[in-house]
């Protein structure tokens, strides 16, 4: 059963399968893999047709997979824990220094609250925990209208602004 | 001080929409108890014995009297009419309703304050020295760099999921009021000889548990580069740091496993690539900066002959100005401590009445702005010498006017398990005995400088590591007791108190420190204090005096071990 993404501030199905840690076996449709299936079948699934993405736990560094992104359709990230904030920095690693331009999905046990922070360390892309409507939550990109601190989605700080005098959005 | 612009004031307005919002997801079942927790949490909202805590931010320990009347209004109007000043330079009150605080929140927004990041495992409320701006030995005024590290902090949004709790000290002064070596991160503001403006950074100092001294991981650097070297430090905590063990999350940890250098080596790596935009501009620093202008200052003989008058007139006033006023580096100014240690009330609580009241000693004395100290007391930062009498007769009339700062009775105190759900064991109970145990005036001023700190548990609120005397509840088969160490120090020098053997019950501990008090005082050289006596000899004479006679109680009780 295709599950509800949000993509792009919108809510579609998922038209990818995202594959367990434990998986070996690589079916032929769109598929996410874990890092560890990746490296071990690189280049059968670079000869591939079919996209493939993979897809980060919050242990793994996402420099060992900055060489292979030009093969990539997605790379996602895994929230194992409503509290674990260790892939906030994976994203701003993979965009910002290594160059990540394609989706970047987040997804595991995260919930509307987790939205806004999420999209401004450069995720584009969100698979909330089942409990949680991504329509409800497609709010949440509005909760906060200026931001204090660069990031991935705006790096200049406000006080590079203030200056300017940017009104307030 | 600082005062917000339309920036400021929109997302704090923002943040109290988003956690009404918040609040009312949970009270309608669509957020689950362990959903909204850490969310309420990064708001300052605990659930704790009686009812939820609320802990309001003030940054680096700042208030306007305006704020401060608020706070009293809410204390008055959605609290039981007082609140509890903490040791990060924070109020909490203690009796909030869950469905009121998002009021509560829109009530501190007017006044341009807010609970934002007052816990949950992100970056705290930033601390600093309550005499910045003011105290003799500042080299660099530090709350114009706490205001850009507070806004730098707000919503970071990297950095929201800490795997622990992370608090912020800056200290711009020669002498250290700040706990510095005790923090995830202290910013030691210094120059260099070319007169360039850096930062001493020392990381993986706290208390807890584990308890341990920071180390300094760079020497200098750049002022500008203040937020992208903190940026560096917290992505190799955030992603390294330990989230399998809650006692082993905070950044000290990481830093004892990896060793120091290896911790600096990482940072600098990760710092190399930091992003220029981030490099804080001379502008920014000037705009924040002139919020923190020197107040319009008379100019005042060093000398005021009234002051001098009074002091000689009364022993009282002379007792109390000796010890609550503090130098300040204009001619004919002083800094003012109103005690929150008055004997038989907890430490650092204070009424809606005595904030009302406090608000109105500030407007008249001291250009309308006050703060708040790690020590639990509110400071007036600028009276002018010839006022100090006024302000002395009219602090005694509330009950603000107990001369013991710096001495015994100026314990520093959780609230302990009378309302803290963490805690094992009472603190204000006993920082009440032992307070009135130590209630004669020449008494007090004989011992001489002492910090007493107790905590209710291991989260060491109360900073008992670095108490001249330190008290730690712990519990043991469902009792109260208290493990006492000594010879921890705060400041510059800082150091962490040695455990002296098995703890005591309630019921003793006036008189287990009234046997420390007694061996110092039998022992010490001229002009020693109490914690350099402990330093001299150690803890064995003070061990044997405290023990003498327990011999059998203290052999069946092994000691707690958890602060080694």
């Amino acid at each position: 059963m295709a599950q509800q993404i949000i993509r792009n501030r919108r809510v579609e199905e998922d038209r990818w399968e995202t594959l367990p840690a434990e998986a070996t076996g690589i079916p032929a449709s769109p598929v996410i893999v874990p890092l560890a299936l990746w490296k071990a079948n690189r280049d059968e699934l670079v000869a591939r047709r079919t996209p493939v993405g993979v897809w980060l736990k919050p242990d793994d560094e996402p420099a060992e997979l900055a060489p292979d992104l030009r093969h990539l359709a997605i790379v996602a990230v895994q929230f194992p824990k409503w509290g674990d904030g260790r892939g906030y920095s994976t994203a701003t690693l993979l965009r910002r220094r290594h160059g990540w331009r394609g989706e970047l999905r987040a997804f595991g046990d995260l919930g509307r609250d987790h939205l806004f922070m999420l999209a401004r360390v450069g995720f584009d892309s969100f698979r909330l925990g089942d409990r949680h409507d991504p329509h409800e939550a497609l709010a949440a990109f509005n909760d906060f209208s200026l931001r204090y601190q660069g990031a991935v989605d705006d790096p200049a700080p406000l006080f590079r602004k203030r200056a300017a005098g940017v009104s307030v959005q | 001080m600082y005062r917000y612009d339309t920036y400021d004031h929109a997302l704090v307005a923002e943040r109290v929409a988003q956690f009404r919002d918040q609040t009312r997801r949970f009270l309608s079942g669509a957020l689950t108890e362990d959903e909204f927790r850490p969310l309420r949490l990064r708001n300052g909202l605990y659930i704790q014995r009686h009812a939820p805590m609320l802990r309001v931010a003030i940054p680096y320990g700042l208030l306007a009297s305006d704020q401060l009347r608020m706070l009293a209004r809410i204390a008055a109007e959605y609290d039981r009419g007082y609140g509890h000043f903490s040791t990060r330079q924070n109020l909490q009150y203690n009796w909030p309703k869950l469905e009121t605080v998002p009021d509560i929140l829109h009530l501190l927004s007017t006044v341009e304050m807010h609970a934002i990041q007052t816990s949950g495992n992100c970056v705290r409320n930033i601390t600093t020295d309550h005499f910045a701006g003011i105290a003799p030995d500042e080299i660099v005024d530090p709350r114009p760099f706490a205001e850009i590290l507070r806004q730098w902090s707000t919503f970071h949004p990297e950095f929201n999921w800490l795997p622990r709790k992370f608090k912020i000290a800056i200290n711009g002064a020669e002498g250290d009021r700040t706990a510095l070596l005790l923090h995830d991160i202290g910013l030691h503001f210094v120059r260099n000889a070319a007169g360039e403006v850096g930062i001493r950074v020392i990381v993986g100092g706290g208390m807890g548990r584990t308890p341990i001294i920071g180390h300094a991981i760079n020497e200098f650097v750049p002022w500008r580069h203040m937020l992208t070297y903190v940026e560096a430090i917290l992505r190799v905590y955030n992603r390294y740091g330990r989230r399998d063990n809650i006692w082993k999350a905070r950044i000290k940890i990481l830093v004892k496993s990896l060793g120091p250098e290896e911790f600096a080596r990482q940072v600098e790596e990760e710092w190399k690539d930091h992003d220029p935009l981030s490099v804080i501009t001379d502008e920014e620093l000037a705009r924040v900066s002139a919020h923190f202008s020197r107040p319009a200052y008379e100019t005042l003989p060093q000398v005021d002959p009234f002051h001098v008058q009074s002091l000689a007139d009364s022993r009282a006033f002379s007792r109390w100005a000796q010890q609550n006023v503090h130098p300040h580096r204009e001619p004919g100014y002083a800094a003012v401590t109103l005690s929150l240690k008055k004997t038989g009330v907890p430490p650092g609580d204070v009424t809606a009445e005595q904030m009302q009241f406090v608000a109105d000693l500030a407007d008249r004395y001291s250009f309308g702005e006050l703060r708040v100290s790690h020590e639990q007391n509110l400071i007036l930062a600028d009276v002018r010498k010839r006022d100090l009498f006024a302000v002395w007769q009219a602090a005694k009339s509330q009950g603000l006017a107990t001369p013991n700062i710096g001495l015994l009775t100026n314990i520093i105190a959780c609230p302990g398990g009378d309302f803290c759900s963490l805690a094992n064991a009472k603190s204000i109970p006993i920082a009440e005995a032992i307070q009135r145990r130590f209630d004669d005036l020449d008494y007090l001023h004989d011992i001489g400088e002492l910090d007493l700190n107790i905590s209710g548990c291991m989260n060491s609120c109360g900073h008992h590591h670095i108490g001249h005397i330190g008290v730690l509840g712990v519990d043991k088969q469902g009792a109260e007791w208290y493990q006492v160490s000594i010879g921890g120090r705060q400041g510059a020098n800082a150091s962490l108190g040695e455990v002296i053997g098995p703890s005591f019950a309630a019921a003793d501990m006036p008189d287990v420190v009234a046997k420390l008090i007694d061996t110092y005082l039998d022992l010490r050289h001229e002009d020693e204090r109490f914690v350099d006596t402990v330093h001299r000899l150690g803890i064995a004479p003070f061990k044997q005096r405290v023990y003498a006679g327990h011999e059998r109680a203290a052999a069946n009780d092994s000691p707690v071990s958890e602060a080694a």
